[in-house]
């Protein structure tokens, strides 16, 4: 059995965000990145289902990006995978979700992969559109927004989390694709003697121009704040003045304190 | 410009936010049409065109035939914009529809903008203008972006149909689990979030909860991290609250959370980071360290 789980880094959501030069992007500088939250969720449950069929598959990594990514792969190498495909791109800020998709399909194809995990968004551009579209450009069938995964004899069923606390079941035969959401599982913190396995795992290298034939259906036009919907009182400084005004203002505005 | 908007069905009935796709087209100046996977009785209040397929016949969540069949309403209608709202039946069927018809998608549409479609990124702290190129165009709609409108009237129904199967079985649908405390009546709501930091610091919350006379709630990472029961979460998949002053202690405010708790009567909000989205809703955001702020606001209200 062979796994493929992609990969996205992706900044720091705590960061505070400017425009790159060409304002269509954030600009990089003064960024921290790390494995998109949702990646971690399919990276754990490929190393789960590795661990269920006794260590049988193959679990190989794939993230499209600059140098940096490196270290999304190392950690997630570190986590269980056991090798990696880093599709060099420096730009793949600029290509949309279908062109990042296209260049997933474009390496899974010959490789005959029976299960794809992917997250099902990332926490920068969250679009949600890549693990389905690489689902279609393979032919394979595919379950977003998974919470629940079983896998038994060729056959996948998963729980889709829908709105209000619902649950959906769904079972797919593989080769299939799914999209993981958060609390599918619990990622595992990779240990120190893993951290040392990870770096001698190989990591194929694969310039993007050999995988992208594909141009973009969307352009970024714009990268910018959101407009300040107002009103609301921002307030900074010190904690006991910050308690004392806020207080202020409820016994002000509110009926809950008298 | 018309635009073809796909209705969501769950369980026959059709779902509310199906007429932000009305508001949407609305606001886009668009002719409309509808596609439909459902029954008589989920039929729009819509004079306008709906092809209805049967849920029956082709069930509610198979997305092999769904796209199929929203393909066949395309061909029929050939609509500038395929739109869908960005919920777990859009989020996974736009792609799908998108890639067969070798369409342009943008997701989470938040507002119409020059040139293009305003939408959230890096968390919903910031916005990204895109442009489409080439057409159709597939969108989903963000929940609660654009008015509900119900346009009233008729709908003059066109039958839809497609052959052959899916390769998805759905076996069912799942009750929401509902324990531990009914949020949906509380007055007062302390909530907290990924900044409380361990699981070890969330007695701080539930003093302050107490000393208020209140209840606590989560955000969905704190509950998927097992610091606290699902029945605590507050968000799109937990519980809906609308009290009278809710408290979010380290909590960025994902849109999914936002859209559980934004019809409080007063919003406070504590975060280290002044840009976290929770500030466009918050009546009052502190800027500070939740594990420092809330100790000396609940000693100070315990006086």
């Amino acid at each position: 059995m062979k796994i493929l789980v992609c990969v996205k880094q992706v900044p720091d959501m705590e960061s505070r965000f400017r425009p790159d030069a060409a304002g269509v992007w954030y600009a990089e500088t003064d960024l921290a990145f790390r494995v998109n939250e949702y990646d971690e969720y399919a990276i754990e449950q490929a190393v789960l289902l590795k661990e269920q069929l006794g260590g049988e598959p193959e679990i190989t990594l794939i993230s499209v990006g600059p140098d940096r990514v490196v270290e999304a792969i190392k950690k997630g190498l570190a986590m269980g995978a056991d090798r990696a495909v880093h599709v060099q791109d420096p730009a793949s800020h600029l290509k949309d979700p279908f062109q990042i998709a296209s260049i997933i399909a474009a390496y899974a194809k010959g490789e005959a992969f029976d299960v794809i995990f992917t997250g099902m968004q990332s926490l920068d551009r969250g679009s949600s559109q890549v693990g389905v579209a690489i689902a279609e450009m393979l032919g394979y069938p595919c379950a977003t927004t998974v919470v629940g995964f079983e896998y038994a004899d060729g056959t996948v069923t998963v729980k889709r989390e829908l709105e209000g606390g619902v649950k959906g079941t769904v079972r797919l035969k593989s080769p299939a694709v799914v999209t993981c959401q958060l609390g599918l599982n619990q990622p595992r913190y990779p240990t120190l003697p893993n951290i040392m396995k990870a770096k001698k795992k190989e990591v194929t290298v694969i310039p993007v121009e050999q995988l992208l034939k594909q141009d973009a259906r969307l352009v970024s036009a714009q990268f910018r704040a959101p407009a300040k919907k107002g009103g609301g009182v921002v307030l900074e400084g010190d904690v006991a003045d910050q308690v004392d005004r806020l207080i202020g203002i409820l016994k002000d505005k509110t009926a809950v304190l008298r | 410009m018309k635009t073809l908007l796909v209705g969501e069905c769950r369980e026959g009935k059709l779902l509310e936010s199906s007429y932000e796709l009305f508001g949407f087209a609305a606001q886009l100046g668009a002719e409309t049409a509808m596609v439909l996977i459902g029954n008589q009785g989920a039929l729009p209040g819509y004079g306008g065109a709906v092809y209805l397929a049967d849920a029956g016949k082709y069930g509610e969540y198979n997305p092999d035939l769904h796209k199929r069949l929203v393909q066949a309403a395309v061909e029929r209608e050939k609509p500038d914009y395929v739109v869908f709202m960005h919920t777990s039946y859009g989020w996974d069927l736009a792609p799908r529809v998108a890639a067969l018809l070798q369409a342009p998608q943008v997701s989470e549409v938040v507002a119409l903008a020059e040139g293009g479609f305003e939408r959230p990124c890096c968390s919903q702290k910031m916005r990204q203008v895109v442009q489409p190129v080439g057409s159709p165009v597939v969108l989903t709609l963000q929940g609660g972006a654009f008015p509900a409108l119900v346009p009233g009237g008729a709908p003059q129904q066109q039958p839809l149909d497609v052959d052959g199967e899916g390769r998805t079985e759905f076996l069912g649908y799942e009750a929401a689990v509902r324990k531990g405390v009914d949020l949906t009546r509380a007055e007062i709501i302390v909530s907290a979030g990924r900044g409380v930091g361990k699981k070890e610091n969330l007695p701080v919350i539930a003093e302050l909860a107490k000393v208020l006379g209140g209840e606590v709630g989560a955000s969905r990472p704190v509950v998927d991290s097992g610091w606290m029961e699902a029945g605590a979460q507050v968000g799109v998949t937990g519980q809906t609250v609308s009290p009278k002053l809710y408290i979010a202690c380290g909590i960025s405010g994902a849109i999914q959370h936002l859209a559980g708790m934004k019809k409080s009567g007063f919003i406070v909000a504590i975060n280290k980071d002044k840009d976290a989205p929770i500030g466009e809703v918050a009546d009052v955001l502190v800027v500070a360290d939740v594990m420092q702020f809330v100790p000396a606001l609940t000693a100070k209200l315990a006086k």
